[in-house]
């Protein structure tokens, strides 16, 4: 596995039996191609639907059945498709179990910036602050460094999606958890070691006296 | 008699108008309408979307043609235009996190003076904002968006102007469909009256000024 597998891999394993989860753009993505298929997760798509299923491929493809980042998809046969203040009422409302995100920064007191960096790039929060704030639990899922520059920081630099919002951390090298305290090195990567992942860090980081590994 | 010609909407429409036009990331956005104002070149708009859609797809058009003066959209990371334009101050980006630009939006059409959300709390949506605490609870006030016009897109009407849509093209639609003086609906399909479930029908007949037959 390369290292996004790896991060995709490791964090569906949250995924609980029955659970409701919203998969950001991109890497968070991938999380879907890990889920046991004899696992019962509804997809929430919050351009309007439950029940996405996979990328449409040839006769599959409905111009009208579209993914949040906008690419035709198939869905189950117990979708439902609504509107967009039902998508976020959802959202909002608490009825949705696990969001994965990317992120530009997070910090130790569980601060997330990924919607833009000031004069540079400017993407917008698109549905990613009220995910972040409605959802049970908040995953971050990004690689652990910006080509050797810690993203895990005490403390964000850029402007916030959330405040004191992320449950949890997951990158290729490790799983943290945001304790009161700082950051709570639950598990590593097979691959590394504790000292490689707290040279890589930012952030004040405690380790688990149940250190783990991961594959 | 709602329908009309595509010719015929500069009727409806002028320079500096508020335009509100549905869809995410071009799914469920009025294609033949957008082309139409692209065509005629109408300029300085106000537009109010979910996003700025892709440089060849949707309201993203209208941005490469330079017709707006300033968008209230979630997202525009997928249309460089939008950001170039922006940065150069050659248009004006208001980024609202798409739940509350939904609820909005929402406010605009059904006489509510607002609502209000814990999202964006601690970030700098919540600047020059009111903030209302409930409960020892802090939520920010978003006050209702409404428009001159309304450009929606439904995959089925019937004659009189009800509306049906398709898969993942609710998303602002229904809501547009309630927040703006003039509604006009792009529709893919005209059925007589009384051949649509009346329970399948998102946006009643009331709400729709004019229809133009699209694809």
């Amino acid at each position: 596995m390369n290292a996004k597998e790896i991060i995709a891999n490791r964090i569906a394993k949250e995924v609980e039996d029955g659970s409701v989860v919203n998969l950001g753009i991109g890497l968070p993505t991938m999380v879907a191609n890990y889920i046991p298929d004899d696992m019962d997760v509804t997809l929430h798509s919050e351009n309007g639907f439950i029940g996405l299923d996979k990328v449409a491929t040839g006769d599959e493809i409905n111009p009208n059945i579209t993914n949040a980042g906008g690419q035709p998809v198939t869905v189950k046969s117990s979708a439902v498709f609504f509107d967009s203040a039902m998508s976020f009422a959802l959202i909002r409302g608490g009825h949705i179990d696990i969001t994965v995100l990317g992120a530009l920064e997070v910090d130790q007191k569980g601060n997330l910036a990924n919607y833009m960096v000031p004069g540079k790039m400017v993407p917008g929060m698109g549905g990613a602050m009220d995910l972040v704030t409605g959802a049970k639990k908040v995953i971050v899922a990004m690689m652990h460094t910006a080509k050797g520059t810690p993203k895990i920081l005490k403390e964000c630099t850029l402007p916030l999606t959330g405040k004191q919002v992320v449950d949890l951390i997951i990158t290729e090298l490790a799983v943290f958890k945001v304790v009161a305290d700082g950051l709570l090195l639950q598990e590593i990567h097979e691959s590394t070691t504790v000292e490689n992942v707290l040279e890589l860090t930012g952030a004040d980081v405690i380790v688990s006296d149940t250190l783990a590994t991961f594959a | 008699m709602k329908m009309i010609d595509v010719h015929t909407l500069d009727a409806h429409i002028k320079d500096g108008m508020t335009i509100m036009v549905g869809g995410f990331l071009g799914a469920g956005t009025p294609e033949m309408l957008v082309d139409y104002i692209v065509e005629k070149g109408y300029k300085d708009l106000t537009l109010i979307c979910n996003d700025t859609a892709f440089p060849d797809k949707g309201v993203g058009k209208l941005v490469v043609a330079k017709q707006i003066g300033k968008a209230i959209v979630s997202h525009i990371g997928t249309n460089p235009e939008t950001g170039r334009q922006m940065m150069a101050e050659e248009m004006e980006v208001e980024l609202v996190p798409q739940g509350s630009l939904a609820e909005k939006v929402r406010c605009g059409g059904v006489g509510l003076g607002g609502i209000l959300t814990p999202t964006g709390i601690g970030t700098e949506v919540e600047a020059d904002k009111t903030v209302v605490e409930v409960n020892g609870e802090k939520f920010i006030l978003e006050q209702p968006l409404h428009a001159d016009l309304a450009l929606i897109y439904a995959s089925t009407a019937d004659e009189k102007g009800n509306l049906v849509y398709e898969g993942s093209t609710k998303n602002f639609n229904p809501l547009m469909a309630m927040a703006a003086d003039t509604v006009i609906a792009e529709v893919g399909e005209v059925v007589p009256v009384g051949t649509l479930n009346p329970d399948s029908i998102l946006t009643p007949h009331i709400l729709v000024d004019y229809m133009v037959k699209g694809a």
